[in-house]
């Protein structure tokens, strides 16, 4: 087996018939982390933890008894989900060190399947940001910038290669960047205005934003309770979708989980589209949007017409207003949800003994970055008694508005939406940490937020290389709890596009057994 | 001089009856070592999330139905900001918006004057109720300048009980408070013992001349029992009234009560004003109750509350349990009140009654006047009585049947009193306390102390 296999078809398959054993996978997964560690994808390697699980999970399909597709399968889940017994940080100072006592859901669902926990990823600090640059572990670099797709492409700025380096985007940039250099095969990310997605699109790799409701957000450490929600990176359509039947589901610890059972699914091969109907949403053609990413959703618009499926021009006039309603909603959670970092139960705590008012303002200070401070005074400023109406419950009339042009849509007979994910592809570090968090943020927001607001199922879908060599990828956006559906149309175009495999010399190097150079990441 | 009307509002937090709090599965128990009843979610650990507890909505709509309030069918919760030691979250679960309970009332009585010989009856509107996080403790050593935290208490489910102001004085508020207490004891919604901290009263206290608007008024805390309760409001209504009279102001602040003292004392100033930014708490969904006609027919039953079925389950409150004490009884509504004023006493009266033939009327009188006063001089709840109902329905028989004087029987009373097992009939035989009837035997005793006087 390789590393780019699919999941269910291959990886599953190899490891049930013996061809590969899950301490050989591990273990080549742990040493390529180590020769990509200049990637800065991980905070935290658990090695000792994960040859364990491999073992177990080696005995389990020595006795024929694996526990079902995920057993033996390493995988890595971002560094704001709790992990009993590793770090869990959040790439923020306030939690360095911090062992939590209990397992995510969703990463006890992962565990319980027998799945191998590789580490824990980087991101943004509490996941606010847009670049996975801002955590206090350093930046995150893009597999993508050291393939040789890029190289061959790009004109080098300097002498050093160093500098020359792209973003991941964010912030569930190591997770994307993980999966994105082979060193697991899946990984688990959050989603609250875009963090799955737009990593995975400038990753080129499967980034899936589930329903909200879908998926348990217990132990995922919140950023926005309203609309964050676990998200899934992968290699291939297919593989997100065992990854969700995996977790899906309700929880007595979230109160916000639906209730209804959840059937995981396989996906059907869809061959006749001409029963669908696609909606392009004109307001999505943002200002900013590169006349490169334009065209290749106008071709993506085609190529499902020339298939027979309805391409329809949709309005979602609201869409604008997103993002400012996004900022104060996001603002005013995230000074709630800050508001227990104190240094008293967990965590940093000052050395201030003054008094306790002054140990919890010098722990807050030491503890998080500008981006979060930032946040939690706006946030506050919001909450205010004075101002509440004014914005608090203005952008939450605004966020109704939103939601509802989606459900119009939704009801005319649209079946899916098709639309960019970023508006560009990844840009050089150097190059993005000219303008602040907040502008980026705003800027890099615009295409994914609306989902969030809504809570609508998206993914992102990765289509073809810009001329600069680096993935850029398209986004579907589907109805409230229709997976199915929406990862059926995805694997669809999937292998229209044939999005080409990263050629990366130190995979090459790690994958001696039966490296096929595929040409797609997609299965027939 | 113009009168001053004085303005009453008492805030109520009760502590809810149950087996574990109001979001989280850790236990609630008085009196436990520090820390040891904290679950992650107690503790504000990053990522839990709170998980409504049944038992406390239905301790909120039992209070609710039993204080005559509109249950609302919608209700939701909020997030109040403050930072504190004891507040883990930097934030309480509370329903500032839409609380579960609104718009009741509750009737009370007082005595008109002190023999007790004539009641009224008074209402205090609700205003509404509410569920509620209870926070931790923290105590400060002042001598080490630290503060110690224990957790215990945090999250336990409270319902916070808002009176409108129609209370005018620390007699009202303390007959009030009373009734409220017996109410919640009688439901078993909080066992309400306010020296365990399971009731907690703050009053809010202003005086205004009649057709005027009210007053600035402050806020009375540390209100550790009801008589206290009452001290306190007639201490900072006359505190009120002299100040404005001398022409000075009333500021709006909060004042502790300092029972040593008697008197109320401004506390130390927080923060000045503070603004608790509530926004709505976006992990829990709105709270929906239904009734009989609104419940869906395929709902899973332990999902649902059903406020109907709740209220056909309703024991009989003090109110009920009194009216049918005096009609089964034929005793006065000011005994019936004290019956139920002591834990325990009513079934003690009830029991007494059965085992004896004096009528119901007087036994009342033995109830009230001897036993009780007994029980209070030497500081004894009716379980800790020495003397049990089957002695005193005995002692009872001996007197009805007139083989004891009434003399007699108090004498016979005081002897059970030392509990040392012996019968009311051992102690007549012992004390030669039997009446008489042998009319000879009567004749020559007296002749006897006739003589005895003659020989002086």
């Amino acid at each position: 087996a390789a590393l780019n296999d699919g999941l269910r078809s291959q990886v599953s398959a190899a490891l049930k018939e013996g061809r590969v054993a899950p301490t050989e996978l591990c273990q080549r997964c742990l040493a390529l982390i180590k020769s990509t560690k200049f990637l800065n994808a991980y905070i935290t390697v658990a090695e000792e933890t994960a040859m364990k699980q491999a073992e177990e999970s080696e005995e389990r399909y020595k006795r024929g008894q694996p526990l079902g597709i995920l057993d033996g399968i390493p995988v890595a889940v971002k560094d704001n989900f709790n992990t009993a017994g590793i770090e869990t940080t959040c790439a923020s100072n306030m939690l360095k060190g911090y062992i939590s006592p209990y397992n995510a859901t969703v990463v006890q669902k992962l565990l319980d399947q027998g799945a191998v926990l590789l580490g824990k990823t980087n991101l943004d600090e509490f996941a606010m940001g847009s670049g996975s640059t801002d955590g206090v572990f350093g930046p995150v670099r893009n597999p993508w910038s050291y393939s040789k797709q890029y190289k061959e492409k790009s004109v080098p700025k300097s002498d050093s290669e160093e500098s020359d380096w792209v973003i991941t985007g964010g912030s569930s940039g190591g997770s994307a960047a993980a999966v994105s250099s082979f060193t697991c095969f899946a990984a688990l990310g959050s989603d609250t205005g875009g963090s799955t997605r737009n990593p995975a699109a400038h990753c080129g790799v499967v980034g899936l934003k589930p329903t909200y409701g879908l998926i348990s957000r217990h132990g995922l450490i919140p950023l926005v309770n309203s609309m964050d929600v676990p998200g899934i990176l992968t290699r291939c359509v297919d593989d997100a979708a065992v990854l969700l039947g995996s977790l899906a589901g309700h929880d007595p610890k979230d109160s916000t989980t639906i209730q209804d059972d959840f059937e995981p699914f396989e996906l059907p091969n869809l061959t006749d589209v001409s029963k669908l109907s696609i909606g392009i949403p004109k307001e999505y053609h943002a200002p900013g949007l590169s006349s490169e990413i334009l065209a290749l959703w106008s071709k993506a618009a085609d190529l499902f017409k020339n298939a027979g499926a309805k391409v329809v021009e949709v309005s979602l006039p609201h869409t604008r207003y997103s993002i400012v309603c996004y900022h104060v909603l996001c603002t005013a959670e995230v000074a709630s949800n800050m508001a227990r970092f104190d240094g008293l139960e967990y965590g940093h705590r000052s050395d201030m003994k003054d008094s306790t008012e002054s140990m919890y303002a010098a722990t807050r200070r030491e503890g998080f970055n500008d981006v979060v401070r930032g946040r939690i005074l706006s946030g506050n400023y919001f909450l205010l008694k004075q101002n509440y109406e004014k914005y608090f419950v203005k952008a939450q009339k605004v966020r109704r508005l939103i939601a509802n042009d989606f459900v119009k849509v939704f009801r005319s007979g649209v079946d899916i939406l098709l639309t960019p994910t970023t508006l560009s592809d990844a840009a050089p570090y150097t190059e993005f940490i000219q303008e602040d968090n907040r502008t980026r943020s705003t800027q890099d927001d615009i295409l994914t937020q609306a989902a969030n607001m809504a809570g609508l199922p998206a993914i992102n879908v990765p289509t073809a290389l810009s001329e600069r060599g680096l993935p850029v990828g398209l986004q579907f956006i589907g109805r409230s709890f229709q997976e199915k559906q929406l990862l059926t149309v995805a694997k669809w175009f999937e292998k229209q596009v044939q999005f080409p495999m990263i050629q990366l010399e130190e995979v090459k190097r790690h994958d001696s057994g039966v490296f096929q150079h595929q040409k797609s990441a997609s299965f027939s | 001089l113009a009168p001053w009307a004085p303005v009453v509002g008492l805030e109520i937090h009760a502590q809810i009856s149950s087996n574990s709090k109001l979001f989280s599965g850790s236990q609630v128990q008085f009196a436990a070592p520090p820390n040891s009843l904290v679950s992650f979610f107690d503790a504000s650990l990053p990522g839990t999330l709170p998980v409504l507890n049944r038992r406390c909505v239905e301790a909120a709509v039992m209070t609710g139905l039993a204080l005559n309030c509109s249950i609302n069918k919608k209700s939701l919760f909020d997030r109040k900001h403050y930072f504190y030691a004891d507040l883990p979250a930097g934030y309480q679960i509370t329903q500032q918006r839409v609380p579960i309970a609104v718009n009741g009332c509750l009737s009370y009585s007082l005595c008109i004057d002190s023999k007790m010989s004539q009641m009224v009856t008074k209402t205090v509107r609700i205003k509404q109720i509410q569920l509620e996080q209870d926070s931790g403790k923290s105590l400060h050593d002042d001598t080490r300048s630290q503060t110690l935290v224990d957790l215990n208490r945090a999250g336990v489910g409270l319902m916070e009980v808002v009176m409108e102001p129609d209370v005018c004085c620390g007699e009202e508020a303390a007959a009030a408070v009373r009734e409220l207490q017996l109410i919640l004891q009688t439901l078993g919604s909080s066992q309400a013992v306010m020296a365990e901290g399971q009731l907690r009263v703050d009053a809010n206290v202003s005086v205004h001349h009649p057709g005027e608007p009210y007053g600035v008024r402050t806020e009375v805390k540390n209100i550790n029992s009801i008589r206290f309760l009452a001290k306190a409001i007639d201490y900072e209504i006359q505190r009120q009234i002299e100040e404005l009279e001398n022409g000075g102001t009333i500021l709006n602040e909060t004042r502790a009560f300092d029972s040593k003292l008697g008197c109320t004392v401004p506390m130390r100033d927080k923060e000045g004003k503070q603004d608790y930014r509530f926004m709505p708490e976006p992990n829990l969904p709105p709270l929906i109750l239904y009734d009989t006609k609104s419940l869906p027919a395929n709902m899973n039953h332990q999902q649902v509350i059903n406020i109907d079925w709740i209220h056909e389950r309703l024991p009989d409150l003090p109110s009920v349990k009194r009216k049918k004490l005096v009609e089964k009884y034929g005793i006065l509504p000011e005994h019936s009140f004290t019956l139920l004023n002591e834990d325990g006493l009513a079934e003690f009266f009830e029991s007494v009654v059965k085992r004896t033939q004096m009528k119901p009327k007087k036994v009342i009188g033995w109830i009230l006047n001897d036993l009780l006063s007994y029980l209070k001089q030497h500081s004894l709840t009716v379980k800790e009585s020495p003397v049990s109902s089957f002695l005193l329905g005995d002692l009872l028989n001996l007197l009805e049947k007139k083989e004891i004087s009434s003399t007699a029987a108090k004498q016979v009373f005081a002897e059970l009193w030392k509990g040392e097992g012996k019968t009311p009939l051992e102690i007549v035989k012992e004390q030669k306390l039997g009446l008489l009837q042998d009319q000879k035997e009567l004749e020559q005793i007296c002749q006897a102390v006739i003589d005895g006087q003659e020989n002086e």
